[in-house]
């Protein structure tokens, strides 16, 4: 009863982290309509096919809702405060002389169907990168992924599941303190009335609670034997931040157009690099074992796989038809579908069909 | 294997434990009996040293588990000595799966994949629990639970087990489970236990000695010797004492070979009639109640209906509706459908103030009922939520229970005291119906039986008291009425004696010796009143 439940476990976390960020590297890539719709269209199928019925399951549902208000905001900041503009006058607003030394903004005036369109191709790929993150956060377990960390980083992880455990406790320990306070005929709603007999109480509880959890951590042996020399700590904390540091200062010199490529490209490596020593010293020396190490299968890398399509067609588009990567709002045109990226998106949604939703693992209620 | 040495401990200036010399031999099940406050689950955490680690102290002497000093480890480094079960196991739950739970230590430990895989099946297969070894833990039962807590405590393959109150919040199905898996464990695997419970009549009879903690010290010996100069002792011992049987026994079985005498001379004896004389229309009745959650139906179709006077016991399984149902009575919990009506009013149609002066309920937890920082605090704010006059609840307080420090927290009372000023506020609205959910959790002998005191007087006051529990002793000396639900539904319904009698899952100590009778008080007004002729 076991073997065909645990064949049809849901794809590994690390995979679908990279599934959905592959998908929003084709995303940052263009600023193409069709295509952006497509890519939240293809992750909208995945999600609605995969996921489980897990609390964080709904997470793609909000991270829509993110999306589409990134993308009205950028569009109220261009109509009061304009932007690129056109010939296509749309309607006006009342406008406010600026002084001179505001020159290139304006308030209100006229708002242009050629900027409108500029403004939403601006947003629509911050959005469809969101949407990505949001596929990624409703198809992964955290659980799942905490347990694929790197030993080093194991009491970070075990505080996260704590977290996360206590976090559905605390609702009912609301729920309960507000039907005991029913019980005493208190319905008062002032704030220091609520604060004295609900957060008090359940805050309280909480603490309570977890001074009982570490007691038991503690009496089944968490944190036994971390005293590992203070020597080969050291080591490890300083190539872990140093790592960090150069990770950043790489990510800086990238972004910024100053610095010429292969310095920041070097940047990023040896930050990369020291980060990855670090852990990889630091894990060697932690006693810990895992009862069950998450293989990564022959499914997961068909899942990466499917990502890196929708990835490697906007890079194939980006070179043969430039045009309809970036199309262009002034004049107005109908932007045309790159059809190398159209189609790497399509095979991204492959997860679809490999690893379908099964139901989670539950007993009798 | 657990050796205490002359070990002293105390809180600030008050003592707790006072030159304690114990010596706990391999593969021995020891009981640990003693009133509530008394130090039982000091000295069981202790033991891995939770106590002074995790709470300050002052200690001296010298505790050794399997040759390793406890005073020179930490509690994580003896995890593979000593296993510790506490009363609540989801508070020390780490992950929300069986399997990885069962794990955990191991993992810690460091043991390999090979190895934990072995040892996890090995303890699967030894409590007994294949069936959910691929479940979440939240999908479990609680004597499941339980034993999964416990199973959890052995993959390190510890030398002793530890246990504070392993049954305390379970039905009796559950806590026989969760018992026999430990007597199997001492049997299978020679491990040491440990163990403190209040419900003494429910583990007594796996024991192969016994500790007594009064006062700080500690008198070991057998079972029965100690309980019989214990102040804590199951209604089987005081009836050995009444009877003069040698010993005294501690199990039914030994009590029945010596019963016989006695039950001759009580043969023209009737125990005297517990239902209440007072007739009249009733003051609760209920039709067809249902309480629905998302997936599950709690309480399906309840009928009931209940007189000024009566004491009603509502017994059931762990998830049998016992807790929905009181809270839909009262009115302030979901009812999906049916009618409750108190006096003829809906107490849910009434606003929550109103409710509360026509049904009380002290919920599981009592502490949820209590904000004040002191008790004086308590009781003058229930005198204004009720609108009741000043000192109102100060003086039902006075009655309930004696001598409580007016200036202490509420928190920091002691269990009974605690549960008595829940009972207090409650009381200080006046409610003719009366609802307590699980009021037993953690009191003694002496506790519940000054309890069912109480609670009978209320009830001749013309309250109708009705107590959801899994205890059967308390239910033998409070109750004049049961009311057995399962999986929502009333499966049983009528006076005390008849019903207890006919389950031997609900029967107490005393009925099984003699049937017919409840309780040992009853036996001994029967004998004196024959002693008297």
């Amino acid at each position: 009863m076991n073997a065909p439940a645990r064949a049809r476990r849901p794809a590994h976390p690390v995979a679908w982290w990279g599934w959905a960020l592959l998908l929003a590297t084709a995303a940052s890539r263009t600023a193409n309509p069709w295509l952006l719709l497509l890519i939240i269209a293809v992750s909208g199928l995945v999600v609605s096919w995969c996921r489980g019925d897990e609390p964080w399951s709904g997470a793609y549902r909000v991270f829509l809702a993110i999306g589409a208000s990134a993308i009205a905001i950028r569009m109220t900041f261009y109509i009061v405060f304009g932007g690129a503009e056109g010939t296509t006058v749309l309607f006006a607003l009342p406008s406010i002389r600026l002084p001179d030394w505001a020159a290139g903004f304006r308030l209100g005036g006229a708002v242009s169907a050629e900027g409108a369109l500029a403004a939403s191709y601006d947003g629509l790929p911050l959005a469809t990168l969101l949407v990505c993150v949001g596929a990624a956060n409703a198809l992964a377990s955290p659980r799942r992924l905490l347990r694929s960390v790197p030993a080093a980083l194991y009491e970070v992880s075990v505080a996260v599941v704590v977290a996360l455990s206590v976090a559905p406790q605390l609702v009912s320990g609301v729920a309960r303190i507000r039907k005991a306070r029913a019980l005493r005929g208190n319905t008062k709603r002032n704030p220091a009335n609520l604060m004295r007999t609900v957060v008090v109480p359940v805050l309280h509880d909480a603490l309570d609670r977890s001074l009982a959890l570490a007691a038991a951590m503690a009496s089944r042996g968490y944190g036994r034997a971390a005293g590992a020399a203070a020597s080969t700590r050291r080591t490890t904390s300083a190539l872990l931040l140093m790592g960090l540091l150069g990770l950043c200062a790489g990510a800086y010199a990238l972004l910024g157009p100053a610095t010429p490529a292969p310095v920041a490209w070097g940047l990023l490596a040896l930050g990369a690099a020291a980060a990855v020593l670090g852990i990889a010293f630091a894990s060697k020396r932690v006693p810990h074992t895992r009862y069950r190490t998450d293989a990564f299968g022959a499914r997961d890398w068909a899942v990466l796989l499917s990502g890196s399509a929708a990835a490697m067609g906007s890079i194939v588009s980006a070179a043969a038809e430039p045009g309809s990567i970036w199309p262009a709002t002034n004049p107005l045109t109908m932007p045309p579908l790159p059809l190398a990226a159209a189609f790497g998106v399509l095979i991204a949604a492959a997860p679809a069909i490999l690893v379908p939703n099964t139901p989670t693992k539950a007993g009798p209620a | 294997m657990i050796h205490f040495d002359r070990v002293t401990f105390a809180y600030d200036e008050r003592p707790v434990l006072r030159d304690v010399t114990i010596d706990i031999p391999e593969g021995e099940f020891c009981l640990l009996v003693g009133s509530t406050g008394a130090g039982k689950s000091t000295l069981l955490r202790s033991i891995n040293g939770l106590v002074p680690h995790f709470t300050g102290g002052t200690m001296t002497g010298e505790i050794t588990v399997a040759g390793r000093r406890v005073r020179t480890s930490s509690p994580a480094d003896l995890a593979d000595a000593v296993g510790y079960v506490s009363q609540d196991p989801l508070a020390g739950f780490v992950t929300d799966d069986v399997e990885l739970e069962l794990a955990y230590t191991a993992e810690q430990l460091g043991l390999p994949q090979a190895t934990m895989r072995k040892r996890v099946t090995e303890i699967v297969d030894l409590l007994g629990l294949a069936d959910v070894r691929g479940r979440t833990l939240a999908a479990l039962s609680s004597g499941q639970r339980q034993r999964v807590a416990i199973g959890a405590a052995l993959v390190a393959g510890p030398s002793a087990l530890v246990l504070d109150e392993p049954t305390s919040a379970l039905d009796p199905g559950a806590a026989d489970e969760v018992l026999s898996a430990l007597h199997r464990l001492v049997h299978d695997l020679g491990v040491t236990v440990l163990l403190a419970e209040h419900r003494l009549e429910r583990v007594v009879q796996y024991a192969d000695s016994a500790l007594l903690l009064r006062d700080g010290t500690v008198t070991a010996g057998g079972p029965g010797a100690v309980l019989a100069d214990s102040p804590v002792a199951p209604p089987v011992v005081h009836l050995g004492k009444l009877a003069h049987w040698p010993g005294p026994p501690v199990t039914i079985r030994e009590a029945r070979r010596h019963a016989a005498p006695l039950r001759e001379r009580l043969a023209g004896e009737r125990p005297p009639q517990r239902a209440p004389v007072a007739a009249g229309s009733p003051l609760l009745e209920t039709g067809a109640v249902a309480v629905d959650y998302s997936r599950v139906r709690a309480v399906d179709g309840v009928d009931l209906a209940a007189l000024r006077g009566e004491r009603i016991a509502l017994m059931g399984r762990n998830g049998s509706g016992k807790s929905s149902l009181l809270w839909a009575l009262q009115g302030t919990g979901r009812r999906s459908a049916g009618t409750v009506r108190i006096d003829g009013v809906d107490p849910s149609s009434l606003r929550p103030g109103r409710r509360r002066t026509v049904a009380g309920l002290v919920p599981s937890e009592p502490a949820d009922l209590l904000y004040a920082e002191t008790v004086r605090a308590e009781c003058e704010g229930a005198d204004r939520d009720g609108d009741a006059p000043s000192g109102t609840c100060a003086k039902i307080l006075a009655d309930l229970v004696e001598d409580v420090d007016a200036g202490a927290h509420p928190r920091d009372l002691s269990e009974g005291q605690r549960l008595a000023l829940a009972l207090a506020v409650t009381l200080t609205a006046a409610p003719p119906l009366l609802l307590l959910d699980e009021p037993t959790r953690g009191l003694d002998y002496p506790g519940k039986a000054s309890l069912a005191t109480r609670l009978r007087g209320l009830a001749d006051a013309g309250h109708c008291v009705i107590v959801s529990t899994h205890d059967v002793e308390f239910v033998a000396e409070f109750a004049s009425r049961v009311v057995i639900l399962s999986d929502g539904r009333v499966v049983a319904d009528g006076p005390a004696c008849r019903i207890v009698s006919a389950s031997p899952m609900f029967a107490p100590q005393v009925e099984k010796i003699l049937p017919g009778w409840l309780t040992v008080a009853e036996v001994a007004a029967a004998l004196g009143a024959d002693d008297d002729r």
